[in-house]
């Protein structure tokens, strides 16, 4: 069992204790990394429990969103503009959604056989920031350069900002059966088109900004921005055929109805 | 830490990272929720956790020091079944039985939660994270509709222990 549990009290303390997070595992909501224990995949030797770190509250605060690492699915749910919502309110289950957390979701590690993070597709196509702390201190970067990197840091929170905008999501899942998602779409823009976003989660270890389809807005053009992958979930064949087919629905509905 | 389990306040001295599904299996010998795929995918260690539902064995004890735990011990009684247990019973919702607490903790909460009659995409959305591999889930869903409608009949058949003969040990049970 664990040898050491760290319980900071404060966003600070939780930062000073991770310092360069040699050695520490942080614990959110748990949901990922028990599992993980309880088979044996894991074996804390010195954990960092955020639960007191005061890093969950979500606010909305004028032209900005700015959510707590430790912020439940749950709550996310409710967060103002559809597609962070929408996305949230289909992760796995009620009961695993109040336990599981927005940090948990953008930096646990890939896993073996499933792709994790489906926030992070709403949060790349929203232009999200993530702030957070570790070797070099603290540091505020857009979310898809944080998912790219080796995420060995410490989740303080995710922010974007707010304005008008249209999103379309389309995504493949099997909806009672809380399973990962076989590939999900999200895509924002303003109501003129313009400042396009796309993110695509599910399809490989980390979700990704689709630049190509950006660009062009041709949805085969997917396929150059993300490489599928086999998993448990779905073939690499198989994502690579309804990816394409996603895209074009999260783009069709930014059109104007 | 503490938790009031069924509205009992108890020490608990398990380590923080402790899955809660332990520390009431093995520290308090609640055994209601049941140790099952442990890795969140079948729900049948599913208990409240001040009023709503969770997975018993994706929460560290720490993270739940001093919360209200409500388990299938808490619910009902042998001769006093709760409303959904009754149900539960009327409809045959249960046949191995191995999901049935889960089942009970979040159709409960369900039913809490809308005060009223329940639809069925409500109770497929509530009870979307429990697996069961007997029934086929229609006299789950069904139990569920009615014992939000109130339709809680007398049960008489509840085998009850008699004196002097030994309650009955089901051989290989995980429970």
């Amino acid at each position: 069992m664990t040898a050491d549990v760290l319980v900071p009290t404060s966003a600070d303390e939780a930062a000073s204790l991770y310092g360069d997070g040699a050695g520490i595992t942080v614990v959110g909501g748990g949901t990922i990394l028990l599992p993980e224990i309880a088979v044996g995949r894991a074996k804390p030797e010195r954990a960092l429990m955020l639960h007191r770190a005061g890093l969950g509250t979500i606010e909305v605060a004028g032209d900005r969103v700015v959510i707590g690492a430790m912020a439940p699915i749950s709550a996310v749910a409710d967060v103002p503009d559809g597609a962070l919502g929408q996305v949230a309110r289909h992760l796995a289950d009620g009961e695993i959604r109040r336990t599981a957390t927005v940090g948990g979701n953008i930096a646990a590690a890939a896993a073996a056989d499933a792709q994790r993070g489906d926030l992070g597709a709403p949060l790349i196509a929203l232009g999200a920031r993530v702030r957070s702390t570790g070797a070099g201190g603290e540091r505020i970067e857009p979310i898809e350069e944080f998912l790219a990197g080796d995420r060995g840091r410490l989740v303080l929170d995710v922010q974007y900002d707010r304005f008008e905008r249209r999103s379309g999501t389309a995504a493949l899942r099997r909806r009672h059966a809380h399973s990962f998602s076989v590939a999900a779409v999200v895509a924002c823009a303003r109501p003129d088109g313009s400042d396009l976003r796309i993110g695509v989660s599910g399809v490989g270890p980390t979700a990704v900004r689709c630049r190509a389809v950006e660009q062009s807005r041709d949805a085969a053009d997917v396929l150059s921005d993300v490489e599928p992958i086999d998993d448990a979930v779905a073939s690499a064949a198989y994502r690579r055929a309804v990816l394409p087919k996603l895209v074009r629905d999260a783009l069709d509905q930014l059109e104007p109805a | 830490m503490k938790l009031i389990v069924n509205g009992m306040e108890l020490d608990v001295v398990s380590p923080p990272l402790t899955p809660l599904l332990h520390v009431l299996r093995d520290e308090l010998d609640i055994t209601s929720p049941k140790a099952g795929c442990q890795q969140g995918g079948c729900g049948t260690c599913t208990v409240l956790v001040d009023g709503e539902p969770r997975r018993s064995c994706l929460t560290a004890v720490a993270t739940v020091d001093g919360a209200a735990i409500t388990t299938v011990e808490g619910l009902g009684e042998r001769d006093a079944l709760s409303p959904v247990q009754a149900a539960f019973h009327r409809h045959y919702a249960a046949q191995c039985g191995f999901c049935t607490p889960g089942m009970v903790i979040a159709a409960t909460a369900l039913i809490e939660r809308a005060g009223g009659p329940v639809e069925r995409d409500d109770v497929l959305e509530a009870l979307g994270g429990h697996y069961c591999r007997c029934t086929g889930y229609v006299k789950i869903i069904d139990a569920v509709m009615a014992a939000s409608r109130g339709e809680v009949e007398e049960i008489e058949d509840v085998p009850v222990s008699v004196a002097g003969e030994p309650e009955v040990q089901p051989k290989g049970s995980p429970a």
